[in-house]
C-alpha cells in the first residue's frame, strides 16, 4: 500500500474530488482538448492572457484521478505566471515524473507540484499526468489541433 | 511434429487428474506464468479476454518444433521440410476438427481475428460490395470488426449499418432483421462481446440472414475457448479465431471459410506459397488454402496453436463451460455486493467477461490499484469505442477468466476494490 500512497497523495486525492478551476470560460483567448485515447481521459483547456502572463485558467472535462488532479493543480500554479515562467514549470514537471530531474533537487520550485513526484515510479501512469501539461504547452505554442499523449 | 509426443503429453496431464473431473487448481499447474508474484503478491491473473497464458505442452511442443523438427513448409525434398509440412498440415487438421469444418482447406492460418476480418473485408468485400450496398455489423462490435469495414465501404461506396443493443448489452433481433434486404452483402458480428460479455444469438441470426441469402462472419475471438463451437451446425460463412486468447502463441489464427465462397474471393496477398505458376504476363493462383496463405506461415506458432487446442480437449468443453459459468455468477454476486460498483452489460446470457465501474473512481486508477496486489485485470475502452459511448462512459474495468481462474481469484478481487475504495474514501 505504501506505494499506492506514494502515488495516490492526499493533495491528488483532494483535487480530485474538487477540481480547481473546473469550468468553461467564454472569453478565453486560447481553448485547447487534451485527449488519452488509452484510457479515456478527455480535457479541455481554457487560458485567457493579459499581455504576456496567464491571467485566467480554467478545465472541463473527465479523466482518471492522476490527470484531473494534476489538470487541477496546474490550472492553479499557471495563474499569473508569464509564458517563460510557465515554459519553466512545463519542463520541471515533465522532468520530475518521467524521472529525469530529482523532485528534492527542486522542491522550491516544485511547490505544490511535488505532490506528482511519485508518478515517476509507475510509468504507465506518466501520460495521465502529463496530458495537461503537454496540452497547456501547445496552446502556448499556438498549436490548434487536439493534443494526445499517447 | 511426432504426435505422439503430443499425446504422451495430454495422456500425462489426463493422468495428473483432469478427465476425471475438472479442476481449476490442477489445471493451473500447467501454466508457468502463473505462479509468479507479483508486487509481493502472488499473481491474480484476470486479463484472459485480452490474453491468456500458455500451458506447458504449448511451450514444449514449440521448443521441440525449433529444436528438432524446424524448417520451411511445402518447398523442399529434405526430409526436415517434410516433417515440418507434416506438423503445420496435422495443425490444419486439429483446428478443422476442433470447430468441426467440413474440409482441411476451409482452414486458413492468419495472423488472428484481425487479419481474418481484413482479409474477408478485402476480398469478399471488394468483389461484392458496389455503391449502395451495405455491411450490418453491430453495436458491441471490437474496433477491429469495425474498422476493416469502414474501410472497405468507403473504398465502395456501401453503408456500415449497426445492430443497436439495449442497456443490457444484448443486440436487438428485430433491428436487425429489419437491416436486412437486398442490399445487405454480408453481416459481421461478434459470437461474445469482449468488453460487455453477452453472448450474441448467432445461430438464429444466421438463420435470418440466410432467409436474405445473406452470408455471415463471426467473430469467434472471445468465444472459441469458452464455448463448444461447430461451424457445420452453426452454419456460419466465415469464422474467426485467435490463437493467442486459447492459450496458444501470439502471431496466429484461422480464417475459416465455407469452400464455395472462399473459391470465389480473389486472393488476398501476392506472393510465394500462393501461387501455381509464375511468368511476367499471367499468374495462376494456388487452390485452397494456399490461395490465402502467401508467404511462410507462422508455422511455429500453427503448431503451437495446435497443441493449445489438443491441451483444451482434453478436458470435456462442457465442465470448462461450467467450471467458468460458476466462475462468472460467483464472481457477479460477489462485486455486486459492493455498493459502489456497477456491472457494465447485463446480457441473460454472458461469457467469462465481467466490466465494471466503480463511483467517482476512474476504470484506469483501479486497474493501478489492482496491479500493486498482484491482480492484472484490464482497464479502457477495450477497443470498442462505440460500446462505451453506447453507455456513457469513458472506460470500464474488466475482469475476464480463464479455465485456470479459481473462486480465490474472485476473492482476491473483491478484496483488492475494497482497497480501491479505502484509497478513495
Amino acid at each position: 500500500m505504501d506505494e499506492i500512497r506514494e502515488l495516490y497523495q492526499e493533495v491528488i486525492l483532494d483535487h480530485n474530488k474538487r477540481p480547481h478551476n473546473f469550468r468553461k470560460m467564454d472569453d478565453a483567448d486560447s481553448v485547447l482538448e487534451g485527449f488519452n485515447p488509452l484510457c479515456g481521459d478527455h480535457y479541455t483547456f481554457y487560458l485567457r492572457f493579459d499581455g504576456d502572463s496567464i491571467a485566467e485558467v480554467s478545465f472541463e472535462g473527465s479523466g482518471c484521478a492522476i490527470s484531473k488532479a494534476s489538470a487541477s493543480i496546474m490550472t492553479a500554479v499557471l495563474q499569473g505566471k508569464d509564458r517563460r515562467e510557465a515554459e519553466v514549470l512545463f519542463e520541471l514537471f515533465t522532468g520530475v515524473v518521467t524521472g529525469k530531474l530529482d523532485p528534492l533537487d527542486h522542491i522550491d520550485e516544485l511547490g505544490k507540484l511535488a505532490a506528482f513526484a511519485g508518478v515517476a515510479e509507475f510509468p504507465v501512469r506518466v501520460k495521465c499526468a502529463t496530458l495537461p501539461w503537454h496540452t497547456m504547452h501547445g496552446a502556448l505554442h499556438g498549436e490548434d489541433k487536439q493534443i494526445s499523449t499517447e | 511434429m511426432n504426435p505422439t509426443l503430443n499425446d504422451t503429453a495430454i495422456r500425462a496431464v489426463r493422468e495428473s487428474g483432469h478427465g476425471v473431473a475438472f479442476d481449476a487448481l490442477h489445471v493451473r499447474r500447467d501454466f508457468p506464468v502463473l505462479r509468479q508474484r507479483v508486487h509481493n503478491h502472488p499473481l491474480v491473473y484476470l486479463d484472459n479476454g485480452a490474453t491468456t497464458q500458455k500451458p506447458q505442452v504449448v511451450l514444449d511442443t514449440m521448443q521441440r518444433f525449433y529444436s528438432e523438427q524446424y524448417s520451411n513448409v511445402h518447398r523442399g525434398v529434405h526430409h526436415l521440410s517434410q516433417v515440418a509440412t507434416d506438423l503445420y498440415e496435422d495443425a490444419r487438421r486439429t483446428v478443422q476438427r476442433f470447430i468441426n469444418a467440413e474440409r482441411e482447406e476451409e482452414i486458413i492460418f492468419v495472423r488472428g481475428t484481425t487479419e481474418a476480418i481484413n482479409l474477408v473485408a478485402q476480398t469478399y468485400g471488394k468483389r461484392e460490395l458496389g455503391a449502395g450496398d451495405e455491411v450490418v455489423i453491430s453495436a458491441m462490435e471490437h474496433h477491429a470488426n469495425i474498422v476493416p469495414w469502414q474501410m472497405i465501404c468507403q473504398e465502395r461506396g456501401a453503408a456500415l449499418r449497426v445492430i443497436p443493443m439495449n442497456d443490457h448489452g444484448e443486440l436487438d433481433i428485430d433491428a436487425y432483421t429489419d437491416l436486412l434486404g437486398p442490399r445487405t452483402k454480408i453481416v459481421a458480428v461478434t459470437h461474445v462481446s469482449n468488453a460487455l460479455g453477452s453472448i450474441n444469438p448467432v445461430r438464429e441470426m444466421i438463420r435470418i440472414a440466410h432467409e436474405y441469402g445473406v452470408p455471415v462472419l463471426v467473430d469467434g475471438a472471445q468465444s472459441a475457448q469458452h464455448l463448444p463451437i461447430d461451424v457445420q451446425e452453426l452454419d456460419c460463412d466465415f469464422f474467426t479465431l485467435s490463437g493467442h486468447k486459447m492459450y496458444g502463441p501470439t502471431g496466429i489464427g484461422v480464417l475459416y471459410g465455407k469452400k464455395a465462397l472462399l473459391d470465389r474471393m480473389p486472393p488476398y496477398q501476392g506472393g510465394g506459397d500462393m501461387i501455381l505458376s509464375v511468368t511476367f504476363e499471367k499468374t495462376t493462383y494456388n487452390e485452397l488454402p494456399y490461395k490465402f496463405e502467401a508467404g511462410t506461415p507462422d508455422i511455429a506458432g500453427a503448431i503451437g496453436f495446435a497443441a493449445a487446442l489438443k491441451y483444451i480437449r482434453s478436458f470435456e468443453i462442457h465442465e470448462i463451460l461450467a467450471h467458468e459459468k460458476q466462475l462468472l455468477e460467483y464472481a457477479t454476486d460477489t462485486l455486486s455486493d459492493i455498493e459502489a460498483l456497477r456491472v457494465v452489460g447485463t446480457a441473460a446470457e454472458k461469457a467469462s467477461v465481467l466490466s465494471f465501474t466503480l463511483c467517482a473512481v476512474h476504470p484506469h486508477d483501479i486497474g493501478t490499484i489492482l496491479d500493486q496486489h498482484g491482480i492484472a485485470i484490464r482497464a479502457g475502452h477495450h477497443c470498442a469505442q462505440p460500446v462505451m459511448h453506447r453507455f456513457g462512459i469513458p472506460a470500464t474495468a474488466r475482469a475476464s477468466f480463464a479455465m485456470y481462474n479459481t473462486r480465490e481469484d474472485v476473492d482476491q478481487l473483491a478484496d483488492g476494490i475494497q482497497k480501491v475504495l479505502e484509497v478513495f474514501a
